[in-house]
């Protein structure tokens, strides 16, 4: 029998690699990327800006007019808005506020996306049907007048401030998962045609391991990339949702409640404290996501080096 | 003669068309359409045929990836179709399957030492322990190095990635593998090192194979009996001798006489068929051949003739024979 | 004896990639004469593709780029062109044929929208002549019922009908050369014996040059006047047809030969060529077939092979006839 001979065999330059796992190479492929450190570098900074900068500050969140609308001091190192309170205190509960919704929505459009979109792309036949019609109506009702409805009956059913938000998270991912399982379900679909998921059922594998060891990877791609949009279109959303007053009610403050409390053109033209602190705080949150979401889904291609 | 492995008997499997907005059906693909035929312990049948023609479909129903719609799979006489999904589990290292493209046939996520080993592990066929022996035993055995486990599937080359497909099949210890096209997509040099190493496992084991193919010259070397199908039946099945020297029905005339031989004085008296297949969701009536058969009577329009044995195993299914 | 209708003088076509350069065409050179078919054959990645692409000035650049040489079409250097009188010459001097039918047809375009185009544009007939002429091609390539096929759309076709529709197109404005790249490959048997019939009847008609680029032995044999032999980017052997299967010289070539099985002559066990192609990047300066060769000498791994002819002009790259070369 002949052996291939791999005199003229680049591969052979390749370090030896010992029995690590996918997740393994992932996580080295990962570290060793400069915008997915940079990214995680500047997500952690946001959270503990947000979560932990405020017992810091020297300020209280309490409106004071006397101090209204100063710009940036020595004080107040962000200046303060139309009631007297410190940017720089607001920007950090503002941050409590948006990552929470940002990522919990995410995580909840993931949910509810990805078992759906998974459950329909691999079982098909009427179950796909009925799930895809759902997603159908779900994607042709407008958004909006939803939201407006939905807000106007919290505030019927009088629901406490402090509890809004977790209602908004909710409905942001009700309302998204669409995408995410449409998605999910193409990739699941085109998988199931590729011969190594025919080789699974010949091989007699379990259905578990099809799922974990065979789709699961290969739909997880698909899943970083519509998180990664997820998050930054999360915390956008409940920025316009704030706007209409179906969010977070103030005095409880959000990222894009401080830009869009910044809408007039006073505002805009005098006092860009204001609104460039929110701008570059969702700038760079989002762009951190993209960061780690772009380095997470290269770090599971095998194909990359390590 | 030796006892038969694999009994296909009026083995039928269609596909529904469906169309609407309901997605009802609307007709059928009659991919196989009634085939019969057994393969006995360590031979070699081989499956031939035009694109369409439902050779794939026959490997793969009888190895049960589809369900059939009406007719019997026997291995070693057990109905194969008639098993419990958990019955069928157990049962399936006994019938592997080597697939035609050696680049989707192997998850692009999946180390070659987990994509050979997992089966049996996950069969409890094997302890963890012994894995890696056995994984890099059925590697060397398909002439791949043992330095090779940890790689992934992108790292190798076609021929290469054949060879971790047939390893894959061979560690569950099969005694029947469905061989689909995997000589097809490698280029000459390379298919003839596959070849050689499925004959020479096939010896050292006592393999059972149904191979399938379009290439008659690769059918010619491999297998012990031919047989060959168009729009979902077998028209002509013979020992692979018989049917090389004395093909009788007119579509495996035409099937030998187009194949290109590399001998640029040869000159032969070549049967070119007119047209195309038709579609197998809406096939000829009578013999399903008779729209390009060169000899089509008006009999052949009406009747479909009758699979039979014209003498020393020599079945063929042609009015004119 | 009739003239050269293409002339490859030393071309190189290189791709420029992260992990190195691929030297695909790499000092090609050899000729096709006027109403000659020549057969380029080779195994997938020795750079017979790339080089009737370049001859089409159809690399991807980048990451390709035509790095050296000449390309030598009926007296003109394709290479020194410019993109203006190179598109004169694609479609209409030099027609091509590719291997996938189903994607070298715009699906959204009816056949014969697409069969008109190249003729209003090279040879600037009205939309009537062109019609007419749209339909006279179809006719020349064996489907019936031409003027329903016009208003026809590429999905309505099978993958021969289509493959004929292209060969239509290519020929539509009588081409000098055709180029067809391994055009039988997506099809089956007997429609592959349909469309080399069709080849070979056109070629007659058209006297036209043919290029047939393919990896099928059983083709080259069957059509070929002249054969050109590729590894790894190089032009190893080139002989007339009958020449290279009756005398065949460089040991891959022949090995080729042995290794693929044929109708007729049942054997044991097949002879097989060990290894593998060599990976294409960044190759040194040796015969790139020494460490599949079983005759492999010391100077085979250290120099690449000259390109010589025998008296019968029978040219081979290979230290093995090293002696030949003096006498």
């Amino acid at each position: 029998m002949e052996r291939p001979t791999p005199t003229l065999d680049y591969r052979r330059k390749n370090k030896k690699r010992g029995g690590t796992s996918l997740w393994q190479d992932a996580f080295r492929r990962f570290i060793k990327n400069k915008y997915a450190i940079l990214g995680l570098v500047i997500l952690t900074f946001m959270i503990l800006f947000a979560f932990i900068g405020p017992y810091f500050s020297p300020h209280q969140d309490v409106p004071d007019v006397t101090k209204a609308n100063q710009p940036p001091s020595k004080e107040h190192w962000l200046g303060t808005d139309n009631l007297g309170r410190d940017v720089l205190l607001r920007l950090m509960l503002a941050g409590r506020i948006s990552l929470t919704v940002g990522i919990a929505a995410t995580l909840i459009l993931l949910l509810i996306g990805v078992s759906l979109g998974a459950i329909s792309g691999y079982y098909g036949g009427w179950v796909d049907v009925i799930i895809m019609r759902i997603a159908d109506i779900i994607y042709a009702m407008p958004g909006l007048p939803i939201l407006i409805v939905m807000g106007a009956i919290m505030s019927d059913l009088k629901i406490p401030p402090a509890h809004r938000i977790y209602y908004v998270m909710f409905i942001l991912g009700i309302i998204s998962w669409v995408g995410v399982a449409r998605l999910v379900r193409s990739q699941i679909l085109s998988l199931k045609e590729q011969e190594f998921m025919l080789a699974t059922e010949v091989l007699g594998l379990r259905d578990s391991k099809k799922i974990i060891k065979h789709l699961f990877p290969n739909v997880l791609p698909t899943v970083i990339v519509a998180g990664t949009l997820g998050v930054a279109s999360s915390i956008i959303s409940e920025s316009a949702l704030s706007f209409l007053g179906l969010g977070v009610v103030p005095p409880t403050p959000s990222w894009g409640y401080m830009l869009s409390a910044a809408n007039n053109m006073i505002d805009f033209a005098k006092r860009p404290w204001l609104w460039i602190p929110p701008g570059v705080a969702i700038m760079l949150t989002v762009l951190a996501i993209n960061f780690v979401g772009d380095a997470l889904r290269d770090a599971f291609d095998p194909r990359q080096k390590i | 003669m030796s006892e038969p492995l694999i009994e296909v008997k009026n083995l039928k499997k269609y596909f529904p068309i469906r169309g609407g907005v309901l997605q009802r059906t609307i007709g059928y693909v009659k991919a196989v359409d009634g085939v019969s035929f057994t393969i006995n312990k360590g031979e070699t049948l081989s499956l031939v045929g035009e694109s369409g023609c439902g050779k794939s479909t026959v490997g793969r129903t009888i190895i049960r990836l589809y369900d059939k719609t009406d007719g019997d799979v026997l291995f070693k006489g057990i109905p194969i179709h008639s098993l419990k999904k958990s019955e069928l589990r157990k049962l399936r290292p006994k019938m592997q399957m080597v697939f035609q493209d050696p680049f989707s046939s192997l998850n692009p996520r999946l180390r070659i030492g987990d994509a050979v080993g997992e089966a049996l592990l996950d069969h409890g066929l094997v302890s963890k322990n012994e894995l890696r022996d056995r994984v890099i035993e059925a590697l060397e055995m398909c002439g791949l190095a043992s330095y090779h486990i940890d790689r992934y599937p992108h790292e190798f080359s076609g021929g290469q990635r054949q060879r971790i497909g047939i390893a894959r099949a061979l560690i569950l210890d099969p005694e029947f593998i469905v061989l689909d096209e995997p000589v097809s997509s490698l280029d000459v040099s390379i298919q003839a090192q596959i070849i050689n190493l499925l004959m020479d496992l096939q010896q050292q084991k006592g393999l059972t194979y149904l191979f399938i193919s379009h290439d008659l010259s690769v059918v010619e070397h491999i297998s012990t009996r031919v047989a060959v199908m168009y729009l979902g039946n077998i028209v002509e099945m013979a020992s692979r001798d018989e049917l090389f020297d004395h093909p009788l029905h007119p579509y495996t005339q035409a099937l030998l006489s187009a194949v290109p031989i590399p001998d640029p004085d040869l000159k032969r008296e070549r049967i070119i068929l007119e047209g195309d297949i038709p579609s197998p969701a809406n096939p000829p009536k009578g013999c399903k051949f008779h729209t390009r058969c060169p000899f089509a009577k008006d009999i052949c329009k009406e009747q479909v003739p009758e699979f039979r044995d014209v003498g020393g195993g020599h079945y063929v299914a042609c009015h004119l024979v | 004896m009739a003239r050269n209708i293409v002339e490859f003088r030393n071309l190189k076509t290189y791709f420029y990639t992260e992990e190195g350069v691929v030297k695909a065409v790499n000092d090609v050179s050899f000729s096709i004469r006027e109403g000659e078919t020549v057969c380029v054959v080779g195994e997938s990645g020795c750079g017979k593709s790339v080089t009737a692409l370049s001859l089409m000035r159809l690399i991807q650049s980048p990451p390709g780029k035509i790095v050296g040489g000449e390309i030598i079409f009926d007296g003109r250097d394709i290479l020194k062109l410019s993109d203006a009188e190179m598109r004169r010459i694609r479609g209409n001097e030099i027609g091509m044929i590719f291997q996938e039918p189903m994607t070298s047809l715009n699906p959204v375009l009816t056949i014969g929208d697409q069969l008109m185009e190249p003729l209003m544009l090279h040879k600037h007939m009205t939309k009537k002549e062109a019609w007419n002429k749209a339909i006279e091609l179809i006719k020349q390539v064996g489907i019936p019922r031409a003027e329903q096929i016009m208003t026809s759309y590429p999905h309505e076709l099978s993958g021969g009908m289509r493959q004929r529709i292209m060969i239509a197109m290519a020929i539509s404005c009588d081409p000098k050369l055709l180029i067809a790249d391994e055009p039988t490959t997506a099809l089956d048997v007997t429609i592959q014996a349909q469309i080399l019939d069709l080849l070979r009847r056109l070629k007659e008609e058209k006297k036209m040059a043919l290029m047939l680029i393919t990896h099928d032995l059983g083709i080259v044999a069957e059509m070929a006047d002249y054969v050109v032999v590729m590894y790894a980017g190089k032009v190893i052997e080139e002989a007339p047809v009958r020449e290279l299967f009756k005398n065949p010289k460089h040991p891959y070539t022949r090995g080729l030969l042995k290794a693929k099985p044929v109708i007729g002559r049942r054997q044991e066990r097949l002879y097989t060529i060990p290894g593998q192609v060599p990976n294409p990047i960044d190759l040194g300066d040796f015969c790139y077939f020494s460490d599949r060769c079983e005759y492999t000498m010391d100077v085979c791994r250290k120099k690449m092979p000259p390109f010589v002819a025998d008296e019968n002009g029978h040219k081979v790259a290979c230290w093995l006839y090293e002696g030949e070369w003096k006498k």
